[in-house]
């Protein structure tokens, strides 16, 4: 049975549209509590005294808990992915406004919230940075001392580092930069910048930890059910098994919900108060949790008289806020991609994470890589066009081809990028004249293709199971959050198993029962879960023919499985486990030149095309056509995928045009839909989208992950666009349309003043 | 404060309860197991809370719970009541509208009405119809596609 490119709805779509899907939201228990966290108001102090007594005395309130409390229990409760450096709730210091000091617990959310609003608390206040370049400096320390956690090999050389700020600095060096500079005929230097911004899924977090006889069962809106049970059970010094993770559909993710969140928290509430505890946040209190980091990029290349790139030079610096998150990995697993989808002899990276005094950030749909396409795709099109190339003849002059080694050496396969490039010129017709406008209103085009890798090592379990009447289920712990995993998987079992793949029973993860995965997250789960469903399914088939051999069927026929089971066993009785592992083979960058030869088992292109209209009198932009490409490998159900294409660029409009957190001394000042503008219906603009024929060889059926993809060209094609239409050059997200009003009077020689 | 008690009608049965008056619309329906409206922006912006209060779309999350005392209180969940899809749901379905799910019951109910009042709508009607209804999965193209799909279709048949 034909299963995979095949278009059907998601197998969860109806229960989505008749509103009983069912998400951690919803999720009520017997005896439940209703926890509500008390926050900091300044962004950096020594905790003096947390004044819980009128919190405590109010009608309803079951218990306050502090950090001190939770110390009591838990003898070291920090916690992170990357660093150990996250108190559950805040202890001695607090680092950013809006961090967890207190929690109450109360039957009534009402309650809850009422009793927080009673609770005070005295800092003594400390100087706080906020800005990544600020805080390369020592002066103001967010954390004394490093503690990485033991997970990544590469970070344990920072234990014990003190008198800085910096998490984690990661350093690539291929060729000889400086010599090539030397010799180059043209260079040129930029400084690109990018803004905080946020996820905002609109199931806010949310955790629920039922207590039972020295186990925990943790409901909860998150990405990484495997290792939220390895890290609660870390904290309380348990085994794996004590700990229950279950992740029903999740209403939006993006990054925001992988690792720890909350779910440290309700865990400590929970044994505390012994009774179950949810704690749902607000659409506020989400900008107090996990953001996306602000960057600076400064970016240099230097170019032979025929304008081919022979050196590039690039320094990133990751604001990571108050807790590292993951923010190191991203430092290094995004950072030597910085310089970009071009075939470059002489390459040199610093890419360094920052703490500062800021809500953490983390991965936000392209684990960093939008941050870096901004900067390397803004800076080529400058490039193109002070040589006065073409700015798409520039890249097709200098893109890295497969077969050709990318900058930390590993040779480019499967990456489709002269693809994707082509694909756009093709559809917005670059060659072909079109309208450049009049008077006030002019017209340019844009384009840009960024390059991902896939977050490496990384392993994905999948189990198989063939029932007795032949109906399949399949086990994983890949969190569907609206991405289609399930679905996908489903067709890959019913491919392998020629079965229709509506027919195939997904079970949500629960760790009791769904063996491990590393996490949705950074595109990877089509590929590694994929091709771990794949093999757990072939294993099942391989099992379900030696079954009828048993049986005593003739080999080389087709007995539907339930006259194999029946023949075995007499009745219907049995079953059937398909298992398999999925880990793709990996060598880590080299410590000091920061290379490898297998840095990723795949890559990731996506690109964008643009065409906007810039009213100069008012700046305002109005994107007239926005075309979206990307190199997905052979889709296994292309409808969805071609959703994920269309929303992960729409999501990145809103980056690129709007969406920015505005900080007044550390404090949130927009933390509100209200305040903080994400797209609506009437802000999407004319769109096109590709999925380029491309296959990823060592894919499940071709295919691989594509969530981030449309993310990579969005906000360099539409400032590519910009400068094409009116001669100026924005260089820091959001482009909002004060921004590009200033530069275009300072392009005039008369600017406006400052605020 | 002190509970109150209302009478109204939902999703076509009359029912009763005491509910204080501080608390909103989304409170109330969880106490009848209904949760296809969902609080999520808590401003009334995102729509993820929409319920037809007397036929037409109220933000659940804005609305106190006892200002349903004698009207009619249709949810998400009444528009399939005969076991068979809506319209809407069908086109929802077929079009892809949706990634997440977690907006959805807010945008099927919001096209019931635009539909009623707009058979045969634009785009233009549909951009200003459901400006109130966000989607941060973006599956905004699928979302307009879907409503024309729909207004193709029967007439919407549940809306009060």
């Amino acid at each position: 049975m034909n299963q995979i490119g095949r278009d059907f709805p998601r197998l969860e779509a109806r229960a989505k549209v008749t509103g009983r899907a069912e998400y951690t939201h919803n999720l009520r228990l017997p005896g439940m509590l209703y926890g509500k966290v008390f926050r900091s108001t300044v962004p950096h102090g020594r905790i003096r005294n947390i004044d819980t007594t009128a919190a405590r005395a109010l009608a309803g309130v079951h218990r306050v808990v502090t950090g001190e409390n939770i110390r009591k229990l838990i003898p070291e409760p920090y916690y992170g992915p990357a660093f150990h450096d996250q108190p559950i709730l805040a202890l001695d210091k607090v680092r950013y406004v809006g961090e967890p000091v207190a929690a109450v617990l109360a039957s009534d959310p009402h309650i809850a919230e009422q009793a927080a609003q009673l609770i005070t608390a005295e800092y003594d206040e400390l100087p706080a940075v906020y800005d990544e370049l600020a805080a390369v400096k020592p002066d103001t320390l967010v954390h004394e001392t490093l503690r990485p956690a033991g997970t990544f090999a590469d970070l344990k050389h920072l234990r014990g580092r003190r008198g800085t700020n910096v998490a984690l600095d990661y350093h690539l060096r291929r060729g000889d930069v400086d010599k090539a500079f030397a010799a180059a005929d043209r260079v040129f230097e930029h400084t690109f910048k990018t803004q905080q911004c946020l996820h905002l899924p609109f199931e806010p977090h949310v955790a629920i930890a039922e207590p039972g006889d020295a186990r925990l069962t943790i409901y909860t809106s998150n990405q990484t059910p495997s290792f939220v049970r390895i890290e609660i059970a870390r904290l309380f010094g348990w085994p794996e098994n004590r700990v229950r993770v279950k992740v029903p559909y999740l209403g939006g993710g993006y990054g925001s919900k992988v690792y720890v969140k909350l779910e440290a928290l309700v865990a400590a509430l929970a044994m505390l108060a012994q009774r179950p505890v949810k704690i749902a946040l607000t659409m506020e209190e989400q900008f107090y949790m996990i953001t996306k980091h602000p960057t600076t990029f400064n970016i240099k290349s230097g170019l032979d008289k025929d304008g081919r790139l022979m050196a590039r030079s690039c320094e990133v610096y990751w604001n990571g806020g108050a807790y590292a998150d993951i923010g190191p990995r991203v430092t290094q697993k995004s950072g030597f991609t910085a310089a970009g989808p071009y075939d470059i002899e002489n390459v040199s990276i610093d890419s360094y994470a920052l703490y500062t005094n800021r809500t953490p950030a983390g991965a936000l749909r392209g684990f960093g890589v939008p941050q870096l396409v901004w900067g390397y795709e803004s800076h080529t099109d400058l490039i193109a066009r002070e040589l006065g190339m073409d700015p798409v003849a520039f890249r097709r002059k200098n893109i890295l081809r497969n077969g050709r080694p990318q900058a930390s050496g590993t040779v480019l396969q499967d990456a489709a990028i002269a693809e994707v490039l082509e694909a756009l010129v093709a559809r917005i017709g670059w060659d072909a004249p079109f309208d450049r406008g009049a008077g006030t209103l002019r017209r340019g085009r844009g384009i840009a293709v960024g390059l991902k890798a896939s977050i490496s090592p990384t392993t994905s379990v999948a189990v198989v199971n063939v029932s007795a009447d032949g109906s399949v289920y399949l086990y994983k712990s890949t969190v569907d959050m609206g991405q289609g995993a399930d679905t996908a998987f489903a067709q890959i079992v019913g491919e392998v198993l020629d079965v229709k793949a509506e027919d195939v029973r997904v079970v949500a993860p629960d760790t009791d029962v769904t063996p491990y995965d590393m996490g949705t997250l950074g595109s990877r789960s089509l590929f590694h879960m994929g091709n771990a469903v794949r093999l757990a399914a072939e294993d099942a088939r391989a099992k379900l023919r030696a079954l009828a051999a048993e049986a005593g069927l003739p080999a080389g026929t087709n007995y539907p499985p339930a006259e194999i089971f029946k023949k075995r066993y007499g009745m219907q009785a049995g079953n059937v486990i398909g298992t398999a592992s999925f880990v793709p083979k990996y060598q880590p960058p080299d410590a000091q030149s920061g290379m490898s030869e297998n840095v990723t088992p795949f890559w990731m292109v996506g690109g964008a095309a643009a065409e906007v209209e810039v009213d100069t009198e008012t700046g305002q932009i109005r994107i007239l056509r926005l075309i979206n490409a990307a190199d997905c490998g052979k889709p296994i159900n292309p409808a969805v995928a071609r959703t994920q294409l269309s929303g992960a660029s729409i999501m990145q409009l809103g980056f690129t045009l709007s969406e920015a957190m505005q900080l007044d001394g550390g404090q949130v000042t927009n933390a509100s839909l209200a305040d903080y503008k994400i797209p609506g219906i009437g802000d999407i603009p004319p769109m096109e989208n590709e999925l380029v024929d491309a296959e990823q060889h060592s894919g499940p059926f071709g295919a691989k992950g594509l969530g981030e993809s449309g993310t990579f060209g969005v906000s360099p094609a539409i400032a590519n666009a910009i400068h094409d239409a009116v001669g100026v050059r924005i260089a820091e997200l959001p482009i909002t349309a004060e921004a590009v009003l200033r530069a275009l009077r300072v392009k005039d020689g008369r600017p406006l003043e400052d605020d | 404060m002190s509970a109150r008690t209302i009478n109204f009608t939902l999703n076509g049965q009359a029912v009763s309860t005491a509910i204080e008056p501080h608390r909103n619309l989304v409170e109330l329906l969880q106490r009848f197991d209904l949760f296809g409206a969902r609080e999520s922006c808590g401003q009334g912006l995102c729509g993820c809370c929409t319920v037809l209060v007397d036929g037409r779309a109220v933000s659940g999350c804005l609305y106190f719970a006892v200002w349903v005392d004698g009207k009619a209180v249709t949810t998400v969940e009444h528009l399939d009541a005969d076991g068979v899809l809506s319209n809407v749901q069908e086109a929802f379905i077929a079009c892809g509208a949706f990634q997440c799910g977690f907006c959805t019951p807010g945008f099927v109910l919001m096209c019931q009405q635009l539909l009623k009042q707009h058979p045969d709508p634009s785009d233009e009607d549909i951009r200003h119809y459901l400006s109130g209804n966000l989607c941060r999965c973006a599956a905004y193209p699928e979302i307009v596609a879907a409503v024309k799909q729909a207004a193709k279709t029967a007439a919407t048949r549940v809306g009060n």
